[in-house]
Order: structure tokens, then C-alpha cells, then sequence
């Protein structure tokens, strides 16, 4: 396995997305490094259009590498205000740098901000190591 | 895909090689397999640019030789495939299809004449137990059969440097040996068959050597290989390969219920060769023409279409894909489907519905890659 740094100050999904989100009504979203390590080789991103609704815990994108589709599951509700377009060229950026330059929207929260269920960097990491990898 | 657990998978002689050099490991037609090492781009491109290697043992590995009746091992392989097994010369092999009596598939093959009397299978991994069995039940003549797999490693080379990277261990002149034929000598001193086949579209090796010789010419060939800059290669680039180079994938762009006039192997159907299982079939095929076709597409919109993606063509459903993914050379997003033959010419606009939004693409002439002969 990769040794990654999971940032302390994000917060992440079961389903392996991750949220920074500085203040209570704006989030970046982006998938974990662990994630991009098991999709394998990134060449094709689909994010949700600016002004689309995403809802915690439904579909919002899909991230495609050589071998294999996997949804992108919201870990917040709100409004996509920004996509990084980056990726539609680039999107070999997620497996380079998936916490930073590999954001993929970003979203502005609905009331209640970032879900309380999400995990803290260290229970993330705990985890990954109980699904043994 | 069927799930197992490791524990329930089988191990070729290198499984322990592959897990100690970090290969990520995916079970694959019941074997325990690297997919990638360092990634099935940079290992695709290697293959394409320079050269990869490719533990590639879970392929079966069967001979046929004469019983106690001369030439009962020509003689069963005739009659259970639709290339014309005579017309292989000494050193020489050839793709074929083990055929059922309704001319489906039962396995595609590669077959090596190694004398009149002995030829040399190369069947796939998912298939050893029905291969054998079908070549068995169907054995009247009382040849041979003898199941090698066990004893033998099967070692792919394969790249533009693959010659240069392999030399040095056989005085054997590779460069004498043309495509899709073989000779045996000796790797590091070990007896071996050295056949320039491959699953990639590119000029290669298959090494048929001795089980117990695997890791020492394994590690031989990556230490050899470095300063060629070649990689290590899993399963993943292999797929993505043989896809850019439009070769099939049993199980996948054709099955026991497909026939080879349907599945774009008309080219090793010799329908003239004498009598054969599933012959009459392909006769009558032939005669009034098959009604469904594999055929390569190529992706207009954005989107890439996977294995059984639906294919639409004015609001109905007419076919499926049978292969589909990102090829990494061409980089595009290409496939092989099985459509209907009214809509298998060449430019024909196709939907291919992608997790449920239709998404263009046309039907375009195969192979999608093709090398540059030197």
C-alpha cells in the first residue's frame, strides 16, 4: 500500500470520498488517495454541471480507470458551484495528486454543513487497515 | 466475474515472485494473477515502445501425439477444430478453435506441429478442464493426450526489444524464427520451446519452459531486460493490448454459443479441409450468410463502453459489446460488439447505452492497432 498523508482537517466516506470544508457552507470533494490506488491508471472523469444538486450518499460523478467504472458517491449535500475542469484533460492529476490538484467539485452546503457520520482522518485510516489493505 | 477468495484460486510457480515485487493481484478465469505493477499504462506502452514480460503459466498447456494408429493425433484435431491442422509444416503453429457440434466455440487455441506424429496445444486457463475433456470424449482415434500444464512455466516476451533482450541467453538465432512459428533450444541452458507468438499485437516470445526453471529465467529475463527499459506486465495491459490489437478474449467476443463466422474468424475457417464438428453448420452459414457479426467500434461521444454495454441503432436494442475499454497507446475508448450483420459495415452510427445515457459511437474496421513491420 501507498503511504499516504490523509489531511487531518478532511473529513471521509466509507466510500472513499473526501471533504474539506474550512467553514460551515462551502466543500471541496475529491476521492482518496486510497481510492485512486485501487481504481489503477485515471482516464476519464464525470463530474456533475455547476448549479447541479448532490445529495450525501447518491451517485454525483463516475471516475473510470483502464479497467473498471466507480460511482462517485456525494459524501455532502448542496449545490456544485465549481468543477475542476482540469481533469476532463488531465485526468491521470487524481492519481498524482488526489488531495490537492485532483479535487473534483466543489459545493455549497445545505443547512446542517458537513455531515456528522463522516469519518476523522485516523478513524479513514483505521478503516483501511480493517478491509486489509 | 465470479467471485472466489485467495484461498480457493490457483498459484502459478512465480505467485510468490509477483506478490514479493508488489504486483497488485486479481483472481482471473480461477487463478491468483497480477493485473498490474507498476500500472497497465506504463505497461501497455512498454509493451508497444520497448518490451514487458509476462508470467502467463495459467494457459494450459497440452500435447497430442500418435497412439498405437499413425496419425490419430492429426487425425483428432481435424475433426474438433476448423483450421486446417495439415497444412502445418514442422516448427509451425497456428491459431485455431476447438468447435462443438453446433459449431460453437468450445476454446480458441494455438496449435505447434512438433513432428507428424506429436503437435503442442496452447489452450486458455478457464477452459483446461472442458478442452480436455471435449478432446478426450471425442478421442476415437487413440492418440495421446497428455496434460503438461504442471510441469511446464509459460513465459511471455513481448515488445519491439524482446529479440535483443532474449538473445543473449539462447544460442538459438532468434531472428530466424519467423511469426507464429517456433523451434526448441535452450534459455540458460535449459531445454525450452521458443515460439514468436504472443497476445499482444506485438513481435514476442512464448517460453515453454520447466516449471522448476521459473523464477531463475523469470528473474534471468527482468535483470536482462532493465537496460532495455522493460517492464514487468500484468494481466491488465494484457487485456488492453490484445483489445488494441482486435484479438479475442474467449468468454467475452466469443463462447460455446457463438460460431467462428460469427465471431470474425472466418480467416481460420477451412471449410474445405474434410469433415469436421459443427462443419455443416458453418456450411450452411456460409450459404445464407450469419445473422450477427462481431465487429470493432470506436467511441464518437465521451464515454467508455464496457463488457455487455447495450447497443441501440433507432430505438431498438440490437446487440451488445462483447469488450470495451480505454486502449492506452491509442488512447482512445474502442471495443469489439456483436451486432446484427444488416449493421456491421463499416461507419455505421451505433448508441451504446453507459449506465443508462446513449452514447454515440460507429462501427470501424479492426484491427484498431497494428504494428509496423520491420
Amino acid at each position: 500500500m501507498s503511504q499516504a498523508n490523509y489531511p487531518a482537517q478532511f473529513r471521509y466516506s466509507t466510500e472513499h470520498e473526501w471533504v474539506d470544508a474550512p467553514s460551515p457552507s462551502a466543500a471541496t470533494v475529491g476521492i482518496t488517495d486510497h481510492a485512486q490506488h485501487a481504481l489503477g491508471d485515471i482516464v476519464f472523469v464525470d463530474l456533475p454541471r455547476v448549479g447541479t444538486a448532490v445529495e450525501a450518499g447518491k451517485p454525483c460523478g463516475s471516475v473510470e480507470s483502464v479497467k473498471a467504472v466507480s460511482e462517485i458517491f456525494s459524501p455532502v449535500t448542496g449545490e456544485v458551484t465549481e468543477v475542476n475542469a482540469t481533469l476532463a484533460e488531465h485526468p491521470e492529476i487524481v492519481n498524482q495528486d488526489p488531495h490537492v490538484k485532483g479535487w473534483m467539485i466543489k459545493v455549497s452546503l445545505a443547512a446542517g454543513g458537513v455531515p456528522s457520520e463522516l469519518m476523522t482522518a485516523a478513524q479513514y485510516q483505521e478503516l483501511l487497515k480493517q478491509e486489509g489493505s | 466475474m465470479t467471485e472466489s477468495t485467495t484461498a480457493e484460486l490457483l498459484k502459478t510457480a512465480l505467485n510468490a515472485t509477483h506478490r514479493s515485487m508488489g504486483a497488485k493481484m486479481v483472481p482471473f478465469g480461477g487463478w491468483d494473477m497480477p493485473v498490474e505493477y507498476s500500472g497497465i499504462i506504463a505497461e501497455h506502452l512498454a509493451v508497444r515502445t520497448r518490451a514487458g514480460l509476462f508470467d502467463v503459466s495459467h494457459m494450459g498447456r497440452v500435447d497430442i501425439e500418435d497412439g498405437p494408429q499413425a496419425g490419430s493425433a492429426l487425425a483428432l484435431l481435424q475433426s474438433i477444430t476448423c483450421n486446417d491442422v495439415a497444412k502445418l509444416q514442422l516448427g509451425q503453429a497456428h491459431y485455431n478453435a476447438l468447435l462443438n457440434a453446433r459449431a460453437g466455440i468450445v476454446d480458441d487455441i494455438l496449435i505447434h506441429k512438433v513432428s507428424d506424429r506429436h503437435y503442442f496445444l496452447c489452450i486458455n486457463a478457464a477452459r483446461r478442464a472442458q478442452d480436455l475433456a471435449w478432446i478426450t470424449v471425442n478421442n476415437q482415434h487413440g492418440a495421446r493426450i497428455t496434460n503438461r500444464s504442471d510441469e511446464t512455466s509459460q513465459i511471455a516476451l513481448q515488445g519491439p526489444r524482446a529479440l535483443a533482450i532474449l538473445q543473449p541467453f539462447t544460442t538459438t538465432d532468434l531472428g530466424a524464427i519467423r511469426y507464429y512459428w517456433y523451434t526448441s533450444g535452450e534459455v540458460m541452458g535449459v531445454p525450452a520451446r521458443i515460439a514468436r507468438t504472443g497476445y499482444t499485437g506485438e513481435d514476442g516470445f512464448e517460453l515453454y519452459i520447466p516449471v522448476a526453471e521459473s523464477e531463475r529465467m523469470w528473474n534471468g529475463l527482468l535483470n536482462a531486460g532493465k537496460g532495455e527499459d522493460m517492464l514487468p506486465a500484468g494481466l491488465g495491459c494484457r487485456n488492453t493490448l490484445r483489445l488494441e490489437s482486435a484479438m479475442l478474449l474467449y468468454g467475452h467476443d466469443m463462447d460455446e454459443t457463438t460460431t467462428p463466422l460469427e465471431s470474425n474468424l472466418g480467416w481460420i475457417t477451412k471449410l474445405d479441409k474434410g469433415e469436421f464438428l459443427g462443419r455443416e453448420v458453418l456450411l450452411e452459414q456460409k450459404a445464407k450468410g450469419v445473422a450477427q457479426q462481431l465487429v470493432g467500434f470506436r467511441m464518437i461521444d465521451r464515454g467508455i463502453a464496457r463488457d455487455d454495454a447495450p447497443i441501440w441503432k433507432d430505438g431498438q436494442r440490437i446487440g451488445k459489446v462483447t469488450s470495451g475499454s480505454h486502449v492506452p497507446f491509442l488512447k482512445q475508448n474502442i471495443g469489439l460488439a456483436r451486432v446484427p450483420s444488416a449493421n456491421a459495415k463499416h461507419g455505421e452510427r451505433i448508441e451504446i447505452e453507459i449506465r443508462g445515457q446513449m452514447v454515440a459511437a460507429e462501427v470501424v474496421p479492426t484491427p484498431f492497432y497494428k504494428r509496423v513491420k520491420n
